[in-house]
């Protein structure tokens, strides 16, 4: 990792900054230290991510992008306590994670709507989950459904609404238990690429609004740049970071920011990653 | 007929879901009749239509007699399916461990013709109701479990993770998620499994008894009356086609989310 920064800090483009820990000393949001994953089957070992170390700050858009199966969804999972790290350690909010902690709110790349509960008692699944007053948050749960522009669909059963529409619903039922933290994994893949763009900067919407840190993973490297504050570029099975990029554009940033000449030398320097290890998909 | 006014009226009668079935019926009761008359087919092969009708007309407290005890042993037995059927099936997604011992056996066990080994029932538990409940809740038991097993086994693990993520204890979460989830597997195993109670119950009633549908079919056999048996084959099926309605409905009340169920279109492109 250390000599895949030299490189590129070596190189001319210097508002391009590659970033190592930003915020190391302050109170971080999620830190990784020496996390790796390996998974045992009948054939041996199987390492699915080298150690990482990174962290991810309070309040941050923070995308990791790399090719399929390089334990992108392991470390998702890793995070939100499901899976235990074979080494190293996690920690969210200063405190280390062991068991499903409830901090995070998760998006899938299906919507994963339970299809015998309407919009609204989906939405409202962690409450019940984590056992909280519904009647409190049930009208937390209308307004983010309004804010996502779903108002008036809360009873309707999932099959009723369209892909984008059941997304955003996943996305209220991701918040509703106010979370400090959302994991996104390739939450948009399923989707055309039209309802894509226009899901991407209501996230971005979302995102500033609610103040949430986001860990969102994608094979869109475009998609990365366009809302990251950072992005995490991952190598081939078994995954390890290649780079971290932070990304210089303005908030608030619309599709216009996609024709910057910042975003598209971005893009091209993270593609060339790929194409230098092999393909992203 | 009023309805062969409005052409439309005509069509909704016979598009009614209930008409098409029956229809069909009709002809096969007609073609029957018409295969005896045509090919000369002797009374004590097959008996006319009309001589069925008749005993069903002549017998009926008899016959309706004889239907209770049936009907009772097969309720019984499809329940017991239902009772431990579910729960066993629960067992085996739940547990790899308890699936590798379990499974096999239940297949095999499967393999051996209860028809065969009714009369032990009898030898051990008289000739009460216990042998035909006993009978029809094997044969009733093991669709129930397969189709469970199935649709415990089919939940989307990642749709599992986001609500154990939330902290959901592990029975909230197989409440949540897996049991409903399953539900639609479960009630189509149920479907299958309540006729196959009808049969159970009927075998049961065959090998030792002396009441019930099945014991009418065994005594008119005997005594080659064989609209008497016809009539109880008519009897045997209309109660099994109850039963199906029954669950079927309950299916409905419980599962009116599921795709099975849905007659409405979509409104939200």
């Amino acid at each position: 990792m250390k000599s895949a920064m030299k490189t590129v800090a070596d190189q001319p483009g210097a508002h391009l900054r590659l970033v190592s820990d930003r915020a190391a000393g302050a109170a971080p949001g999620i830190k990784l230290s020496g996390v790796s994953k390996t998974y045992r089957s009948r054939d041996g070992d199987v390492p699915s991510l080298r150690p990482l170390d990174f962290t991810i700050n309070d309040g941050e858009f923070f995308v990791v992008v790399g090719p399929s199966g390089c334990g992108k969804s392991t470390l998702l999972k890793m995070i939100s306590g499901l899976l235990p790290p074979t080494t190293g350690e996690v920690v969210v909010d200063g405190e280390p994670v062991t068991k499903p902690h409830g901090n995070v709110g998760i998006v899938f790349q299906n919507a994963l709507l339970l299809p015998w509960r309407n919009i609204l008692s989906n939405v409202m699944l962690p409450i019940d989950m984590k056992q909280l007053p519904r009647d409190k948050y049930r009208a937390r749960a209308r307004e983010l459904l309004k804010l996502v522009g779903l108002e008036g669909f809360e009873k309707k059963l999932p099959w009723q609404l369209s892909g984008g529409m059941q997304q955003r619903a996943s996305i209220c039922r991701a918040l509703v238990h106010d979370p400090k933290i959302m994991l996104m994994d390739e939450p948009f893949g399923a989707l055309d690429a039209m309802t894509r763009e226009r899901m991407n900067v209501e996230l971005m919407r979302i995102q500033r609004e609610t103040g949430k840190t986001v860990l969102l993973i994608t094979h869109s490297i475009p998609e990365a740049v366009f809302l990251a504050d950072r992005v995490l570029v991952m190598t081939e099975r078994p995954g390890a970071i290649a780079a971290i990029y932070d990304v210089p554009l303005p908030r608030p940033r619309s599709l216009d920011s996609m024709s910057d000449p910042v975003f598209t030398e971005l893009v091209q320097r993270i593609r060339k990653h790929f194409f230098t290890q092999g393909t992203l998909d | 007929m009023a309805e062969a006014k409005s052409p439309s009226g005509l069509s909704k009668v016979l598009n009614a879901a209930w008409v098409r079935p029956f229809l069909f019926l009709v002809v096969i009761v007609a073609a029957w009749d018409l295969a005896i008359r045509l090919f000369h087919i002797p009374a004590y092969q097959i008996p006319s239509p009309g001589d069925v009708v008749a005993v069903l007309k002549t017998d009926w407290p008899e016959l309706l007699r004889q239907s209770w005890p049936t009907t009772y042993a097969t309720i019984c037995g499809f329940l017991l399916s239902a009772v431990f059927g579910i729960p066993v099936a629960m067992l085996i997604a739940g547990s790899k461990t308890v699936e590798s011992y379990v499974y096999p056996l239940l297949v095999f066990s499967q393999s051996v013709p209860k028809i065969a080994i009714a009369p032990l029932f009898v030898v051990w538990f008289g000739f009460g109701i216990i042998p035909k409940v006993i009978s029809a809740f094997l044969l009733g038991f093991f669709p129930v479990v397969v189709s469970a097993v199935q649709g415990f086994k089919s939940v989307d693990p990642d749709m599992v993770d986001l609500a154990r993520a939330m902290q959901g204890s592990r029975f909230q979460v197989f409440r949540a998620v897996n049991l409903p989830h399953a539900m639609p597997a479960i009630f189509s195993g149920l479907k299958v499994s309540v006729t196959l109670a009808v049969v159970g119950a009927v075998v049961g009633e065959f090998v030792g008894s002396n009441s019930g549908i099945g014991y009418v079919m065994q005594r008119s056999i005997g005594t080659f009356d064989l609209p008497t048996m016809f009539a109880a084959l008519v009897i045997l099926a209309l109660l099994g086609v109850v039963l199906f309605w029954i669950v079927d409905r309950i299916e409905r009340l419980v599962i009116p989310w599921h795709v099975s169920q849905r007659d409405d279109i979509i409104f939200a492109s």
